[in-house]
């Protein structure tokens, strides 16, 4: 049988096997954590505590910014010894707050558990909320702005994201094999709280083992498990929707405009610890791997250790890393240093030795319009960045310049080496910045 | 042979009447000092005066009575003239020239990593707050050089925007699209500038730039009229520029600059080529080209 997929995208290698076969370790505690009040998408959460106050694990330390915005949480007991800006994965010097980690690990009380077959859905995302979720596929978007769309706006399909198509991850696969009954758990709150008729579950086809186990765990349970075609960004939540149902999300629409919701399996794996257990989310899987690392392996770390401190679990560094990503080597964000903390968002640490690193000098455009058959969102990549190095604004915008999902797939397939994910990202944000002036 | 020359003269005379009554009947009535205030407009269409071009301004003036005053690439001399034809009175305005306040290039002050990206001052910045250690230097990737309608600003090999004082008409654009604020409208009297844009202390300050300001204070100390420090950073009182001097010859960093003297370094635009009378407030920009 053919395998479902999308129009466009291309093929890296994989590069998988560093890590696919290692199985979760829990990451030991370092001595310091430095919690980011900044780690979803929205406004910032708020400081709650004070430098010497004592918390506990799941305390809440971060109040919530406003709707779109979730709470932080301590993610081990200790003592609050700053509140002030650090250096933030984003590059920036962003409010955190610094715990001296005790090592006892005490956790404050949890939160009541709730039962999905009878809780109110209001009430289940309300948990969802409180519980800090957001999408760990690496957007951290809270969840429950996700889970709540307009009446107008009925949904009936839910889709969950094993796919894991970022070359080198392989956090989710592990998720997948270990923790699948966990999953489901997450499934049946999902499922709960949207009301829909049907629930897919989409996984590469390079991983049969999870598809395999995840079939096994679902069968009889209304969720089919879709293998898709191996190909890059078939993780990418329009691409996803494409794939498995056809349907097309439309310009400058979001997938409750087609009647789906899509949620990563991690995501799902939080929101039962959330709501079957009252465990707010401080901890995830994450992948370290890359060349430069001496042991690739698969951890269990808590929000706020170090890079380096997981890089010291993995065995060190064999050659002095020259480039650092935090994420997949194609939508990750290249970080100045390791001492910048791990966010609910760090799907994945890449260290990468010199030769692996290419530097190719940029060149013209040749015409050769890969970039346009590699689009997955069906754009003209050279186009647009052709219009926003002469700054003409109007005409990437009408050539869709919003559209573009950001997966990179242009900049790596360019034979000219231009940067034309970074000049869409540069042509996106003068259009918005253009639009809220008026 | 007749026929075709009639017929074809014919069609040739019918048509012009027409379009001559139409031109009469539709004629559009402009009033003659909006011709007359294009005329002696710079014609750039910079967009300095804060209106799309220079026509929409002259239309403005003539139309709304807007200030004969707003076309800086003019200088006093087009102000006059504009007055002259509105038959109002010109005030004298001090003519601004913009200076971009940073003498870090990237030999002088530390990169935070590899740019490889799009050649923009506004792209880069996007990336963790731009490539460079300074949270205030300049970029250097020209997006002043090319905004620029005057062709009034270099970058030079080291990756530093310089602004030609001769050349610079003050229209702000080169401002507008610094994404760092490095770049600074000033009297064009004054010569004397603090080029450094950094408010970090200045242990912070040393680490990343050789050329920054340290706000150690010495500038003041030796022409305490002609400087202030604000929140760690000097700054010449324009007003006193005139006693300036003192600072320039002990600041430390040497990151104070009298641009009589001299642009900073790397620049094709040279040094002491400004004799002082020529700055006088009372010539105007009429020297610019």
């Amino acid at each position: 049988m053919r395998l479902k997929t999308f129009s466009g995208g291309l093929h890296p290698p994989d590069s998988k096997e560093f890590s696919a076969g290692c199985p979760i370790e829990d990451c030991p505690l370092p001595e310091e954590l430095v919690v980011p009040l900044s780690q979803h998408i929205g406004a910032p959460a708020k400081p709650v505590v004070q430098v010497g106050d004592r918390v506990l694990r799941g305390q809440v330390i971060g109040e919530s910014g406003g709707f779109v915005s979730v709470p932080v949480h301590a993610p081990t007991s200790g003592e609050v010894v700053a509140v002030e800006p650090r250096l933030h994965p984003s590059g920036r010097e962003l409010p955190a707050v610094v715990i001296r980690v005790d090592g006892e690990d005490s956790a404050a009380e949890p939160m009541s558990a709730l039962d999905p077959a009878t809780a109110e859905p209001d009430a289940l995302k309300d948990r969802i909320r409180e519980a800090g979720i957001v999408g760990m596929g690496g957007a951290t978007f809270p969840t429950h702005v996700k889970l709540s769309p307009p009446p107008e706006k009925p949904i009936d399909t839910l889709i969950l994201n094993g796919v894991e198509c970022e070359p080198f991850l392989t956090a989710d696969h592990r998720l997948m094999l270990e923790e699948g009954e966990k999953i489901l758990d997450g499934i049946a709150v999902l499922q709960r709280i949207l009301g829909v008729e049907k629930t897919y579950l989409g996984i590469e086809a390079n991983k049969p083992d999870a598809i395999d186990q995840m079939s096994a765990l679902c069968s009889g349970r209304n969720i089919e498990v879709v293998p898709l075609e191996v190909k890059y960004p078939q993780g990418a939540e329009k691409q996803l929707i494409c794939a498995i149902t056809g349907r097309e999300v439309p310009s400058g629409g979001l997938p409750m405009d087609v009647g789906v919701v899509v949620q990563n399996v991690g995501t799902c794996a939080a929101i039962a610890d959330a709501v079957l257990r009252g465990l707010p989310l401080v901890e995830r899987i994450a992948t370290v791997s890359g060349d430069a690392v001496v042991q690739p392996k698969n951890l269990r770390i808590r929000v706020g250790m170090s890079l380096a401190h997981l890089v010291e679990i993995c065995g060190g560094t064999r050659v002095e890393p020259a480039k650092i990503i935090m994420g997949g080597p194609m939508m990750g964000m290249a970080q100045l240093s390791l001492d910048v903390p791990a966010t609910r968002g760090t799907s994945g640490l890449l260290l990468f030795s010199e030769e692996k690193v290419v530097r190719r000098p940029e060149g013209p455009c040749i015409r050769c319009a890969r970039c346009v058959q590699a689009c997955p969102a069906r754009l003209l990549p050279t186009t647009i960045a052709a219009y926003t190095r002469l700054d003409m604004m109007d005409e990437a915008e009408q050539l869709g310049a919003l559209d573009c999902i950001e997966c990179g797939c242009c900049s790596y397939i360019c034979p000219a080496a231009l940067p034309l994910v970074q000049t869409i990202r540069h042509a996106k944000a003068a259009i918005m910045a253009r639009r809220r002036k008026g | 042979m007749i026929a075709a020359v009639v017929s074809l003269g014919g069609i040739g005379l019918a048509a012009a009447l027409a379009l001559g009554a139409a031109a009469r009947k539709f004629a559009v009535e402009v009033d003659p000092r909006e011709a007359a205030i294009l005329e002696v407009l710079s014609g750039a269409n910079c967009g300095a005066c804060g209106y799309p071009g220079c026509s929409a301004y002259a239309k403005a003036v003539v139309e709304e009575g807007v200030s004969p005053a707003l076309c800086t690439p003019g200088g006093q001399a087009t102000i006059e003239a504009i007055a002259g034809i509105m038959g109002v009175s010109a005030e004298a305005s001090e003519p601004e020239v913009a200076v971009v306040r940073c003498q870090g290039d990237n030999r002088k002050a530390q990169l935070k990593y590899r740019y490889l990206g799009l050649v923009d001052c506004n792209a880069a910045q996007r990336v963790a707050d731009g490539p460079k250690a300074c949270p205030g230097g300049c970029l250097g990737l020209g997006s002043c050089e090319r905004a620029c309608p005057f062709g009034a600003i270099e970058m030079t090999p080291d990756g530093l925007a310089v602004i030609n004082r001769e050349l610079c008409t003050g229209c702000r654009k080169c401002v507008s699209v610094c994404p760092r604020n490095v770049i600074a409208m000033t009297p064009r009297s004054a010569t004397t500038h603090v080029l450094c844009n950094s408010h970090d202390k200045g242990a912070v300050v040393r680490k990343y730039c050789q050329v920054g300001c340290i706000a150690c204070q010495i500038c003041k100390k030796n022409a305490p009229e002609a400087y202030v420090i604000e929140d760690f950073l000097a700054r010449v009182v324009y007003e006193h520029h005139d006693q300036a001097g003192p600072g320039v010859e002990k600041c430390p960093t040497s990151c104070i600059r009298d641009f009589r003297f001299g642009y900073p370094e790397g620049s094709s635009f040279g040094g002491g080529e400004l004799p002082s009378e020529k700055n006088a407030p009372d010539e105007g920009t009429g020297t610019a080209g």
